[in-house]
């Protein structure tokens, strides 16, 4: 009995297997789209492990030189022979290649990636005659490790070579150190390390984390993933809903014939799993495709924007697709619960017509606004009071699943606003009919919605963080032209030369130093008398860089700021028994270490050590280019030269490949929710030939009725973007003003973009035009004898 | 008399196809109405009523023969043409009344004749008093009963003024006493405004109320009965 | 003398290996130097390292008695090994050193371990004035230029959780272990240069985690280089130093091979210097009493004999569980002996 019932279950799929598409699609999609999603975010983090473990980043305290000075190997011994336990580090970038030499014999316990050297004494790295570097699978070994025997290894992330540091030392000629790791046992009665060394020690939360760094970009993919996956739910909670009620005869009489109410739950139950599962299976091999094809891209994002190394090519994690299946199941459980639970309490002789899924009563509709107002409350409520990023998602969550619910009421209203001034009759009808067909196509339409709201939210977060970002390099980058001497000697050798040919040359100093327990760049940058210095600030004194350039104040980063509560007017000891009032914050995206800006001569003078070699050029614009080629000549290499024009157009080139994933992800939402309507209508087509055939047969033509259908589509896309377009920009503003706040300490005006939106609306009409098409295209081929049968009471 | 017939059948043959044999549903069918004349078409289920209807309504096309509103033939038509004769000249009363669900009463009744572009809003009012819709006007479709819901398609048909109405089993889906006031209605309306009234049904006892009957058995018409 | 110190030199050439460099263990075949029979030595030159020689090693133990009282045992020891027989300044030195110290008490045994390039600064034996150092271990001469550099010492080392400052007179001379300081380590004719300073005595203070102690005893430091591993067939070593009441001393060990046969040598040493070598068979060295130590069971009690000698004693640990835990694990502490004679050593056991 139960293989029959199941069988008699099965088979309406087969007569509707619009409906069955739809599901698995819907299911399929969510899967997909959320799971790929998370492959990109694992394997990214994977890669940020693997870069943190190799020096065992998130563990091991660092000693590191302030002013940025070489470290020698006498530095090294010396720290030795006073018993402190420190290991050197060769940790540089070179054409884009981290270079890491290591030194075995005295480095902490998993310094060395596990794989390369298995701790104790395994010297495996120390060589005898030829030289041997380690990198991963793929990457390309530099021209200096020609000589070298090249092994590779799994533990190592991309674009990184390692290597023993005599072996470094011996192949590219570097002979200084970058930093010592310090062991976390330190031997019995030594005293603190401060007391015996210049070097800063730089604990593993001071240091910079990749996480952390790319944390915005992984967000913005999450709340992508996040939103594919609602809009996938409610085609599939659609999908089910309407599957259900069509077989509402079926079930009472299957359970008129004797089929347990138990058993039919469990059997529907069965159904709806066996659908997770197909779904499932093939929305993890959908969700591996798209992750694959977008990591070449989020990879080359993550390497030019934050030079976080990722591999291109995606690991295959079993893990990883058990959690998507469980995605499906878990999307399949919450789009089926309800009705499930409604077939349980169906009672036996209910009628067996089937109600029209889609025509809610008016009640019912009421119920729905209500629950979309509360969920919009909840999420506003969360925003506004809740503290952390937790309460951000909730906020998130309350504000968009609302914001879905709330949708048919809206389309209903403005349908019925729309009709009050259509004065031809047929246009009233296509109104009027066009609300009838709303509930239908509701979870279609709410999936569009969230798509575009998707859409337009995080494209807006996405371009205020590129316009502000911009906009803020343009102001921060005050010299035409910046150079970096090797020294200070030739440092004084460029500026004798150099300074005659240009408005004024300026000099600018760099020094770590802790600020009330927080890692803090000091930057100081002198003033000329006709060019003073100066950006804007978020908030400070007026004359706040006059009181900076006579060197009576200095201005801090908001980064800072926020750490160490620094507000204006308090004092900050920028040295020992040295200190000056705060007179300003300013923006200063993406460093992760705090920020102080003080006059460069109170800079010297409290750290005379410094090395004074870097120099920002004010140059006329148009004398930009000799004063480069005067600058070439004087024997300076490439790099020690940075103009603020390719300065400019690297960081935008930078966002602009950001913007690639993003607008893969775009489409792809859009796509799907495109699909949704298609199917919706391909379902409601059917069902609508009782309402469509009597207004042909009062004379209308086919070919008319189907345009009919056409417009309406798009009527009601143009509908759903402009509601979608106040939900878009309310995500955006969580995303950027709390979601942001909690994640990363930096707050982003918010920047709109009507172009975009414009753009976007063009698309979402295409979308439900094209959705439309086939639908349409069958009602105006439609056989005039379908049409005849909703009229013939015979059969 | 040699007045122009409202409607004609001249030797129409309608066939569908069934399991690869084309069956003949209406066979060598002639026939004419006379301008108020109301003509009643019965015959079992299955004699082919309904596709003589859809015939005349122009809504289906015939294989052979010709069909004529006011000496005018379908058979040139294109699909254009046969809607808009359908819209201005024809009133359709369905047994499901099939009105328009997401229209008023008060839009249902115009509906067509709007359409037609040919809206009197006076004949329309009095249309739907004498129907008893005029407390019924703000009203949808699906809030009333099936007597008052045939009545708005009755209302219909007529707001048009139509040359010819075409009644499928109007009153079918009514019980006895509200079929009776719906024929009632739809004969004295059709009277009134000198329309041929061709109605179908399979009762003989509502057949009988009407000016003429005609029978058909298997797609061919027998006999005319008196 | 320690296995420990073959091990290590092994284990790098099989490091080495793995790295695919070059080497076979063929000692000759690399361009090692290998030890020759009746050596003439040079001081305070050969107290420095022998950069052509594969293995060597500055070893020293102490039996020491604290103000409380108590039993301490304390063991320094630098070892170098060569990768290449060559020495460079910098990165690129082919010279490593790897550092031991240990610290024994009844109930507690301390062991810390260091690894260096020589080059770096980082460790090095330099040897005018004598200093051997690896980090802030170091052993220094304190002994006026007129004499032997290694006849005043002073000796630091520092472990997680203890440290040691001590200082050493000899009041004896260098003593040559073998013949004339050329000692065999098997059958098939493995050899060293071998020679010791075993007259110290110690006064300095320890660093516990419960606390700084004064102790006082004496000490035995071993110097040996050479190029050649063990025979193939030997597991292991047992190696005792023993100081008799005279003022006497002996050295002995026994190295095992895996028939279970026994490779013994010793030398007697008189108060005054003068020593006797005896060769493979004239010791006895027999496992009384085992211990289960780190997992292994090793046998902490014995009995040692050398007949000729009417030397008979049974030895017992200070503290059975003297385990140095470092990359080449092995048994090393000091015990005292009763029999035939009565006093203190040092014992050291590898292999087990």
């Amino acid at each position: 009995m139960t293989k029959t019932a199941f069988l008699t279950l099965l088979s309406y799929w087969r007569r509707s297997p619009g409906q069955f598409v739809t599901l698995v699609l819907g299911l399929m999609l969510a899967t997909a789209l959320w799971s790929g999603v998370q492959a990109l975010n694992a394997q990214a983090r994977q890669s940020y492990a693997q870069a943190s473990e190799i020096m065992a980043q998130t563990i091991l305290t660092r000693l590191v030189e302030p002013s940025g000075r070489d470290i020698s190997i006498a530095d090294f011994a010396a720290l030795r022979r006073a018993g402190f336990l420190v290991s050197p580090v060769i940790d540089r970038e070179e054409d884009g290649l981290r270079i890491l030499g290591v030194d075995p014999l005295t480095a902490p316990p998993g310094a060395i990636p596990a794989g390369i050297v298995s701790g104790g004494s395994d010297f495996t790295l120390m060589t005898g005659e030829q030289p041997i570097v380690f990198l991963r699978a793929g990457t390309q070994p530099p021209d200096w490790a020609d000589e070298a025997q090249v092994l590779t290894s799994d533990a190592l992330p991309p674009d990184t070579i390692l290597a023993d540091i005599a072996t470094i030392v011996r192949l590219t000629g570097i002979n200084t150190l970058d930093y010592f790791l310090l062991h976390p046992e330190q031997p019995a009665g030594l005293p603190a390390i401060e007391t015996a060394t210049e070097l800063l020690t730089q604990s593993p939360d001071e240091q910079t984390d990749l996480g952390d760094l790319t944390g915005s970009f992984h967000l913005n993919l999450t709340a992508f993933g996040l939103l594919s996956f609602g809009v996938g739910l409610f085609i599939t909670y659609g999908a089910v809903g309407l599957a259900f009620e069509n077989r509402r005869p079926v079930f009472r009489t299957l359970r008129a014939v004797g089929l347990p109410l138990r058993r039919l739950i469990a059997l529907l139950a069965l159904e709806l799993g066996s659908l997770a599962l197909v779904a499932g299976l093939l929305g993890v091999a959908l969700g591996y495709v798209i992750a694959a094809s977008l990591l070449p891209g989020v990879s080359a994002t993550l390497r030019g924007l934050y030079g976080a190394p990722v591999p291109g090519e995606l690991a295959f994690d079993p893990l990883w697709a058990l959690a998507a299946l469980a995605v499906s199941f878990l999307g399949a459980g919450l789009a089926g619960a309800q009705s499930l639970l409604r077939v349980a309490q169906m009672p036996l002789l209910a009628p067996a017509q089937p109600r029209a899924w889609a025509v809610i009563d008016a009640r019912a509709q009421r119920r729905r606004l209500g629950l979309a107002l509360a969920a919009i409350g909840f999420g506003a409520l969360a925003t506004w009071l809740g503290e952390g990023l937790i309460w951000g998602f909730a906020g998130l969550a309350g504000l968009l699943g609302g914001a879905a619910l709330g949708l048919p009421s809206f389309l209903a209203a403005a349908l019925n606003a729309v009709s009050g001034r259509a004065k031809v009759p047929f246009t009233e009808w296509m109104i009027a009919d066009a609300r009838q067909q709303v509930p239908g196509l509701s979870f279609a339409l709410m999936a569009l919605m969230l798509a575009l709201s998707a859409n337009i939210g995080v494209s807006t977060m996405v371009g205020s963080f590129r316009a502000t970002f911009i906009e803020w390099i343009d102001q921060r980058l005050f010299a035409e032209i910046y150079v970096r001497a090797d020294d200070q000697a030739e440092a004084d050798r460029i500026e004798a030369i150099i300074a005659p040919q240009v408005d004024a040359v300026l000099r600018s100093a760099w020094v770590e130093r802790a600020v009330l327990g927080q890692p803090a760049e000091f930057q100081g940058i002198s003033d000329h008398p006709t060019q003073p210095v100066e950006w804007p600030l978020l908030s400070g004194e007026p004359e706040a860089w006059a009181h900076v350039g006579a060197g009576e104040a200095l201005v801090i980063s908001e980064q800072l700021a926020h750490r160490t509560g620094l507000g204006i007017g308090d004092t900050v000891p920028f040295a020992p028994n040295q200190a000056l009032p705060v007179a300003g914050i300013y923006a200063d995206y993406g460093n992760p270490k705090g920020q102080i800006t003080l006059n460069y001569a109170l800079l010297i003078n409290a750290y005379p050590e410094t090395p004074q070699s870097r120099l920002s050029l004010r140059v006329a614009s148009e004398d930009v280019e000799a004063t480069i080629q005067t600058l070439r000549d004087q024997g300076l290499r490439q790099d020690q030269i940075i103009d603020q024009t390719s300065l400019q157009a690297v960081s935008l080139r930078i966002f602009e490949q950001t913007f690639l994933v993003t607008g893969a992800l775009n489409i792809l939402t859009l796509s799907v929710a495109a699909l949704a309507l298609l199917t919706s209508f391909l379902t409601l087509g059917g069902m609508r030939l009782p309402q469509i055939a009597p207004v042909w047969a009062l004379g209308q033509t086919r070919r008319r009725l189907a345009l009919t259908e056409l417009w309406r589509a798009v009527g009601l896309a143009v509908l759903t973007f402009i509601y979608a377009l106040p939900v878009g920009l309310a995500l955006a503003w969580i995303l950027l003003a709390v979601i942001n706040v909690e994640a990363f300490g930096w707050r982003l005006p918010m920047v709109l973009f009507p172009f975009d939106w414009a753009r976007l609306l063009v698309l979402s009409l295409i979308a439900a035009a094209l959705a439309a098409l086939w639908p349409t295209l069958k009602l105006a081929r439609i056989a005039p004898a379908r049409l005849l049968q909703v009229f013939a009471y015979e059969r | 008399m040699t007045q122009t017939p409202l409607l004609e059948f001249r030797n129409v043959r309608k066939s569908y196809q069934s399991g690869g044999d084309p069956v003949d549903v209406l066979r060598d069918v002639s026939f004419v109405l006379a301008p108020g004349e109301t003509l009643a078409m019965t015959g079992e289920s299955g004699s082919g009523k309904s596709t003589l209807l859809h015939l005349a309504g122009c809504l289906d096309v015939a294989d052979q023969g010709e069909i004529l509103l006011s000496g005018q033939a379908y058979g040139p038509l294109d699909d254009t043409a046969r809607a808009r004769l359908r819209r201005t000249r024809i009133g359709l009363i369905f047994q499901q009344f099939n009105l328009i669900p997401s229209l008023s009463v008060r839009q249902n009744l115009a509906f067509q004749a709007r359409l037609a572009e040919n809206e009197d809003n006076e004949w329309t009012a009095k249309l739907a008093e004498r129907l008893g819709l005029a407390a019924h006007l703000d009203r949808f479709p699906e809030n009333l009963s099936g007597g008052q819901q045939q009545r708005v398609a009755i209302g219909r048909a007529l707001a048009l003024r139509p040359e010819v109405i075409l009644a499928d089993e109007p009153t079918g889906n009514l019980d006895e006493e509200n079929a009776a006031i719906v024929l009632d209605l739809l004969l004295e309306l059709v009277r009134d405004t000198r329309s041929g009234l061709l109605f179908v049904t399979h009762s003989t006892a509502l057949a009988s109320r009407l000016d003429r009957r005609l029978h058909l058995r298997r797609g061919s018409l027998l006999a005319e009965a008196a | 003398m320690n296995v420990k110190a073959f091990s290590f030199g092994l284990m790098l050439a099989a490091d080495v290996a793995t790295g695919q460099s070059f080497a076979g263990l063929g000692a000759e075949a690399d361009g090692f130097a290998i030890p020759q029979p009746n050596p003439t030595f040079e001081f305070p030159e050969d107290h420095g390292a022998h950069n052509a020689y594969r293995i060597e090693w500055w070893y020293l133990t102490a039996t020491l008695t604290g103000e409380d009282g108590q039993d301490y045992g304390v063991q320094w020891t630098l070892f170098r090994s060569a990768q290449r027989p060559e020495a460079a300044e910098g990165w690129q030195t082919a010279q490593i050193h790897m550092g031991h110290a240990g610290l024994t008490t009844a109930d507690q045994h301390f062991s810390a371990e260091r690894f260096a390039r020589a080059g770096t600064g980082q460790a090095g034996v330099a040897t005018a004035p004598f200093e051997a150092w690896i980090d802030d271990w170091i052993m220094q001469s304190t002994a006026p230029e007129t004499e032997d550099a290694l006849s005043a010492l002073q000796l630091t080392a520092r472990g997680a959780d203890f440290s040691y400052d001590l200082d050493l007179q000899a009041t004896g001379p260098l003593v040559f272990q073998g013949e004339d300081g050329y000692s065999v380590k098997s059958e098939s004719g493995q050899a060293s240069y071998y020679y010791s300073q075993p007259f110290y005595t110690v006064s300095g203070a320890l660093s516990l985690p419960s606390g700084d102690v004064g102790v006082a005893g004496q000490a035995w430091l071993d110097r040996e280089w050479s190029s050649q591993p063990l025979a193939e067939n030997q597991i292991g070593w047992d190696w005792f130093s023993l100081s008799f009441e005279d003022g006497a001393r002996m050295m002995g060990f026994g190295l095992r091979d895996s028939d279970g046969g026994h490779f013994t040598s010793a030398t007697w040493i008189e108060a005054d210097g003068t020593s006797t070598p005896y060769p493979n068979g004239a010791l006895r060295l027999t496992p009384l009493s085992q211990a289960d130590v780190a997992g292994r069971t090793v046998p902490v009690g014995w009995r040692v004999e050398l007949p000729e000698r009417g030397l008979d004693v049974e030895t017992t640990a200070l503290n059975p569980q003297s385990w140095m835990s470092t990359s080449f694990p092995y048994w090393e502490g000091p015990i005292r002996f009763d029999g035939s004679h009565q006093g203190r050593g040092y014992l050291e056991m590898t292999g087990y």
